[in-house]
């Protein structure tokens, strides 16, 4: 069981990640963050999350600032 | 119980975000420079050259010193910085506009002078700060604003292979080419610059590293776009590999 720490206000909505999420965990938030930007959402409902890290690696603007094992 | 697995790197300034385009390489290369500097412990004995261009804002993001070069030279400041202070790890962080077409001369006669100092080229195939003009890397048929229809062979010549010219020279100690296209590519490319890194750091020469990076507002495509485009199309003229690796060699 892994998690995400997604600060949304520095993401900018390249939605790499969610392209990178080998479970498809990602996906595109409904609510704007500060800048305007619909940040990516982690949505884990059935605990799928293995914290491979792999969005943080593909995250350009370290976004994705913490991933927890 | 949760263990830590990932964290922001130490080497990042806290409030250091990262200015570029959505989507954009550069931030990719960057955190992979600082986690590197993290874990050589490197931090307070580095000294890092910004160019000019998108890989301008190096003191905006890390947490160490940086020194500004002018346009094509920062091969040149990372030479006369390192020779007076040896004991230093030097890098540069330029991108294909600035080592390798303006500043290619200098490149070249770093590499052949075989200045111990690593040089990370980020080649997205244009000159993108400016507003995505014509570089010396641009693909045959690549669409810039300064070639509309198109880069012409005829007109214009044909794509520069930085890391394939600099492989060829005698100082030069490691030359890959990695892309950032995927995550397996981006451990790859990890890999690539901690060798870089070592090359330096047990003094055996000119360590280069041409890192493919997507340039999505330039080439008018969406981030994701983007990446697919280097994968297909870039890899394809650029190819990755390692040109030269003197320890291996050794063995």
């Amino acid at each position: 069981m892994g998690r995400i720490v997604i600060d949304k206000d520095v993401c900018k909505g390249c939605y790499l990640c969610i392209k990178a999420c080998p479970k498809k965990l990602l996906k595109i938030s409904s609510e704007p963050n500060q800048h305007g930007d619909f940040p990516a959402e982690f949505v884990d409902k059935n605990n799928e999350c293995t914290g491979c890290a792999a969005c943080a690696m593909n995250c350009p603007d370290v976004a994705i600032k913490e991933v927890y094992r | 119980m949760e263990t830590l697995v990932y964290k922001r790197p130490e080497s990042l300034l806290k409030d250091g975000h990262f200015t570029f385009c959505p989507g954009c390489g550069h931030g990719v290369v960057l955190r992979i420079i600082a986690e590197l500097i993290d874990e050589f412990n490197l931090q307070k004995d580095t000294i890092a050259i910004s160019s000019v261009g998108c890989s301008i804002f190096l003191e905006k993001f890390f947490n160490l010193d940086v020194a500004g070069a002018s346009h094509g030279r920062s091969t040149c400041v990372a030479t006369g910085i390192k020779r007076c202070k040896p004991d230093k790890f030097v890098f540069t962080y330029q991108g294909d506009g600035d080592a390798a077409t303006i500043g290619f001369n200098e490149t070249i006669h770093t590499a052949c002078r075989g200045e111990h100092i690593t040089t990370v080229m980020i080649n997205n195939t244009n000159f993108g700060m400016t507003g995505g003009q014509a570089s010396a890397t641009t693909l045959v048929g690549q669409v810039t604003t300064t070639t509309p229809m198109g880069r012409k062979a005829e007109l214009t010549g044909y794509p520069l292979h930085a890391a394939e010219i600099v492989a060829k020279c005698d100082g030069t100690a490691y030359c890959a080419r990695v892309a950032i296209t995927d995550t397996k590519n981006i451990r790859k490319a990890k890999e690539a610059l901690r060798k870089a890194f070592e090359i330096q750091l047990k003094g055996l020469g000119f360590a280069f590293v041409e890192v493919l990076a997507a340039c999505p507002t330039n080439w008018h495509m969406k981030p994701a776009e983007a990446v697919e485009y280097m994968a297909n199309v870039t890899e394809t003229v650029h190819p990755v590999g390692v040109f030269k690796d003197i320890t291996k060699e050794n063995i």
